[in-house]
């Protein structure tokens, strides 16, 4: 690729992108009220998005190899733990993440 | 006692609700974004591409995927295509974001430029105190994590190959904070309902079609249930879903 194609790819990238944030915003414009359908979608998929996003996060962990998907369960029980425990968002986070990346590190190299 | 200008307490008490926040995403952009930059540098891209990727894609799996595209034959229509299917999850933040931006003047125009899966989370989920102006704070969360990527990824399309991790394992923690949002969530919200469909049919979906094609059905089958459940779940859950 010419420096000249790889620009455009990167413009057609780009836009791609633009469009699948705009495309909501430009089917239901804040000027016209939005169907109650839609309006209903809105407060019901937040929910199913962060169930949507947590499995996102874990698409590469095989269950079959490796270290099947030990580490994984393991750090986001701690984070669950340490959630309902101490119910400080960045506590909860750190504390998974370096439970994490021991596991990782020294127990399943 | 001293008197603040006009648009000093403001930006303060957006920024002390903002920055706290975004610290996860600081994490995780910058590490992620390391790898990225590292990733184009040993793939024989000088820095400014990382860096103008980051600034005007700014979706981290595309970015990836882009690296491949541009390795490739020029095919612009695949590539749109397939950055089309990768994003189509942001069609979800936009529907789920509709109200929440409303009103935002041209604030709105960079909020939905720059709407990731982590500038979503943090500012879906955000319980902001009265004296917290919305539209600031979005905005000051949205304009944190967009420099953390790009400083991320420029720092890792210079530093290159000369970067060594013995941070393995610190992308983890944005799944951590995805993990914490939805346990949040679950902790106040009445029915279980969405979120489980969410988890469920994502999982099952990954199981049935692979880590490299299970987005789309999982979008299709959570619309699709959350369509047919529409009257039970607004029956049960009134205005408080």
């Amino acid at each position: 690729m010419t420096t000249a194609q790889s620009l455009i790819t990167i413009g057609i990238i780009a836009g791609a992108t633009i469009l699948t944030r705009f495309l909501p915003f430009l089917l239901f414009p804040a000027g016209k009220p939005t169907p109650g359908y839609v309006r209903y979608l809105g407060k019901v998929l937040p929910a199913a998005v962060f169930g949507m996003l947590v499995i996102y996060c874990l698409k590469n962990v095989s269950i079959v190899s490796g270290s099947h998907g030990l580490p994984e369960f393991i750090a986001i029980a701690a984070v669950v733990a340490l959630h309902l425990w101490k119910r400080q968002t960045l506590l909860s986070i750190a504390g998974g993440t370096v439970c994490y990346m021991l596991l990782v590190q020294f127990v399943f190299k | 006692m001293k008197k603040e200008p006009p648009n000093g307490p403001v930006l303060k008490n957006a920024l002390r609700a903002a920055l706290p926040r975004t610290l996860p995403v600081l994490t995780g952009y910058l590490f992620l974004g390391m790898t990225y930059g590292v990733y184009m540098n040993v793939s024989g891209f000088p820095f400014w591409y990382p860096m103008l990727m980051s600034i005007v894609v700014f979706a981290g799996s595309a970015e990836f995927v882009a690296v491949s595209l541009l390795l490739g034959p020029f095919a612009p229509l695949q590539a749109f295509l397939v950055i089309l299917m990768l994003n189509a999850r942001h069609l979800f933040y936009g529907i789920s974001m509709l109200d929440k931006y409303k009103g935002l003047g041209l604030k709105k125009l960079y909020l939905i430029y720059a709407l990731t899966d982590e500038t979503f989370s943090v500012n879906c989920s955000a319980e902001l105190p009265e004296n917290v102006d919305r539209g600031l704070f979005y905005l000051l969360v949205t304009v944190l994590d967009h420099c953390y990527w790009v400083t991320g990824a420029t720092l890792g399309g210079v530093l290159g190959s000369l970067v060594t991790f013995s941070t393995r394992g610190l992308d983890f923690v944005m799944t951590a904070m995805f993990v914490v949002i939805f346990l949040d969530r679950w902790l106040k919200e009445k029915s279980h309902i969405s979120a489980l469909l969410g988890l469920g049919l994502t999982l099952v979906c990954l199981i049935v079609f692979g880590p490299d094609r299970f987005l789309l059905p999982a979008m299709g089958a959570i619309l699709l249930s959350l369509t047919l459940l529409r009257r039970p779940l607004e029956r049960r859950a009134g205005d408080a879903v």
